[in-house]
């Protein structure tokens, strides 16, 4: 074989990095949505590698839901020092005190759908007209279907029977005043691709990934952590496990798993032979078949 | 998985019912890529719908309007990883009102599965399929003859099938065809050889995706760097830094290179590639690397570095097969923007030459509207030169697309020839 050929995962980064330069290229005000989570993290790696020896010229924008962990907080802030980048923060809590959105009731409630609001406001009184976010087309039926440049009308919504068509590296980012664009960079990735690229690359993540002794709670099949938000019912029981988080969302809602991985080696050797998708712990998709795709098309990330 | 894989994106087209989403289903079943949780949904919707096993068709079911019509309308990815490849499917629609998402799908695959059913034999719809794939000359296509089982694994009905398809593909220009005669529903030669069908010597589905040779798909020769933007540190360590970023779209540089920038003809020498890890002597397509040049001259966004011993042709006249894209037809000397690399100029379609009959592939001088799906040869005026290839040498620098800017939609993609 020549020696003039990439690896996937060189090619998955030079894809991505391509991306990047043509958001920062074709738009005049993006952002990155920062979650704290893994995908996030590495598309803002992937950020660095793409301007090269500047700055990341994106700020980061972080929707706050007050129900964070907080481990994922302070990963935020070492890191926009390290960058040296600008944070913009949407926050729920005052989405929900300025009357534009109103708290879930019952059991089951979460802020999961009433980040859609806070995110589409900053978005808009931020001037934003393309966020780049983390997401990735194996992670869900819904998202099989994004292009790499996403389309949203001047209510931030989706419309996935409508999407421009997007061939070769060819990516068509123009848009009308008050519509804006979401550019997924990692499309290609996979969850696999994703850890082995952390593992390759050495990145950060949040400690939150590796296997901890946490106090928990048992519901629907994965380890909710135990937090200052947690009701417990009546037959549930605190008890400390040793888990570790596949995805980060808000603490109320990101399922554990019990597991040994306390490395990235171990992590990796784990992934790789889960037999579960990864938001199968998050009980924001569980509610039904198509719980992404409705929120998809309201705006969500 | 080795760290030295490759990855290799396929598109996969056949007519409904052929067996497509089985097909792609039992691929992701049998190469273990598929999780529990999404086994037990589809074990749950297949036993709602009474079917007696799982229908793995379901694996790859898309949005909620496709799922209540049962019929795929988009392109959808897929993703998979043997020992050998990471691979990437562009699931597309086979009907005639999609050949837009087949075309979408095509423009990026190194691959084409090409399904046909072995009772029917190539009908109208394999020959338009072949033809995408040629016109978007993806280098390799594999003929699978689905429903094998259904023919009592006859050697004749393949045959048949064969001749069949090579009677019109001679016509077209295709480098690398193969014929793989399959059950998909069954597995018979998709992961696992086939035990019912000895008179086949040939390699499974599977084992022909991981090992079919891709690196020199890749043109290696004509060294082109499209500029995608220009990187200006201003911080104290890099004050007078400025870098070009993009990425390599064919050939190789190297440090010390002479090259010249196009359009403008300034030529210099490449000083340094730059990447966060560190500099390189040489880097290749489709590295995303940034250039710093020897000398101070003034490049952006648009212009393409090229090696100054192979140059590409600067031009305002293109001929181009067009595929339309849009629901609005073409008007008729209409002006529109034009993509090409990270080249943006206005556009007018001058001439329709000629449209395609995507069934026949004859040629039609008298009906030239440019509607959804249409396939044309046109003639194209842009404002300023753009640096073309053929797109037979280079995908990427002989692609372009148009776009209309009262609606900013993308109306248009074309191959030059
Ligand atoms: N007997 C047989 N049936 C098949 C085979 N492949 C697909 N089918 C059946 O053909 C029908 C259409 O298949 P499907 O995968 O939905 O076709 P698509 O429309 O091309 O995606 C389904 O009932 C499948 O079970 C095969 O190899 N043998």
């Amino acid at each position: 074989m020549s020696k003039y050929y990439l690896n996937y995962l060189d090619e998955l980064e030079s894809e991505a990095m391509y991306v990047l330069r043509e958001v920062w290229a074709q738009f005049d005000n993006p952002v990155i949505l920062f979650s704290g989570g893994k995908d996030s993290i590495v598309v803002t790696h992937l950020a660095q590698k793409a301007f090269y020896p500047a700055k990341i010229p994106f700020a980061l924008m972080h929707v706050d839901t007050g129900h964070n962990f907080p481990e994922t907080i302070k990963f935020r802030d070492d890191l926009i020092n390290k960058l040296g980048a600008n944070l913009i923060v949407g926050s729920v809590q005052e989405s929900i005190d300025q009357g534009r959105v109103a708290e879930e009731k019952g059991k089951n409630a979460t802020r999961n759908a009433l980040q859609i609001t806070t995110l589409l406001d900053a978005i808009e009184s931020n001037k934003v007209d393309c966020a780049i976010g983390g997401g990735r087309r194996d992670e869900e039926k819904a998202r099989a279907k994004e292009r790499f440049f996403s389309h949203r009308d001047d209510f931030g919504q989706w419309d996935p029977k409508n999407q421009r068509p997007e061939l070769w590296n060819l990516f068509n980012g123009k848009h009308f005043e008050g519509e804006h664009f979401r550019a997924f960079p990692i499309s290609n990735w996979t969850e696999m691709d994703v850890w082995n690229y952390i593992k390759r690359e050495n990145i950060q993540i949040p400690s939150l990934y590796f296997a901890h002794e946490r106090e928990c709670v048992r519901r629907n099949d994965s380890w909710i952590p135990n937090s200052e938000f947690l009701k417990l019912e009546p037959n549930e029981e605190i008890v400390s496990k040793k888990i570790r988080f596949r995805t980060l969302g808000d603490i109320t809602i990101t399922g554990g798993i019990e597991s040994e991985a306390d490395t990235l080696e171990k992590i990796v050797d784990e992934v790789s032979t889960m037999r579960q998708t990864e938001r199968g712990n998050r009980s924001d998709d569980k509610r039904s078949e198509t719980a992404m795709e409705d929120r998809k098309k309201q705006g969500y990330f | 998985m080795i760290d030295n894989n490759q990855l290799l994106r396929f598109t996969t087209a056949g007519s409904v019912d052929d067996g497509k989403s089985t097909l792609i289903g039992r691929l992701l079943y049998d190469s273990k890529s598929i999780f529990e949780d999404q086994l037990e949904a589809v074990e749950n919707t297949s036993k709602q719908k009474g079917h007696a096993g799982v229908d793995l068709a379901l694996f790859t079911d898309g949005l909620r309007d496709e799922r209540e019509q049962g019929i795929t309308i988009d392109v959808a990815y897929r993703y998979f990883t043997t020992p050998k490849r990471k691979f990437i499917i562009a699931d597309t629609p086979g009907h005639i009102q999609y050949t837009r998402n087949m075309v979408t799908g095509a423009s990026t695959a190194n691959a084409a599965i090409i399904l046909v059913d072995a009772r029917h034999g190539v009908i109208e719809q394999t020959r338009r399929h072949a033809f995408i794939a040629s016109l978007l000359q993806i280098p390799h296509i594999i003929v699978c003859i689905n429903k094998m089982d259904l023919v009592d694994y006859s050697e004749q009905a393949y045959n048949k099938v064969l001749e069949q398809f090579e009677e019109f593909s001679s016509k077209l220009l295709v480098k690398d065809i193969r014929f793989i005669p399959i059950s998909a529903l069954l597995g018979d030669n998709v992961v696992n050889r086939s035990q019912n069908m000895d008179w086949y010597q040939g390699a499974p589905l599977l084992h022909t995706l991981e090992n079919m040779h891709i690196s020199s798909d890749i043109n290696k020769v004509d060294a082109r760097f499209p500029v995608q933007t220009v990187i200006r540190p201003q911080s104290e360590k890099f004050i007078d830094y400025r870098g070009y970023a993009g990425r390599i779209a064919s050939g190789v540089f190297r440090k010390g290179d002479e090259i010249t920038v196009m359009p403008s003809g300034f030529t210099s020498k490449i000083k340094t590639i730059d990447t966060l890890d560190g500099a390189l002597e040489e880097a290749f397509a489709p590295m995303s690397v940034t250039l710093t040049l020897e000398d101070d001259i003034d490049i952006s966004r648009g212009d393409m570095i090229v090696r100054s011993n192979n140059k590409p042709e600067p031009t305002q006249d293109i001929e181009v097969m067009l595929c339309w894209l849009n629901d609005a037809p073409a008007k008729p000397r209409a002006k529109y923007t034009i993509q090409h690399t990270s080249n943006e100029q206005k556009a007018m379609i001058k001439e329709v030459v000629y449209k395609i009959d995507i069934n026949t592939l004859d040629r039609n001088s008298e009906d030239k509207a440019l509607d959804m799906n249409a396939i044309a040869k046109v003639k194209i005026r842009t404002t300023k030169p753009l640096m073309v290839d053929d797109y037979r040498e280079n995908r990427t620098t002989g692609s372009i697309i148009l776009v209309d800017d009262a609606t900013n939609e993308t109306v248009a993609a074309g191959m030059i020839v």
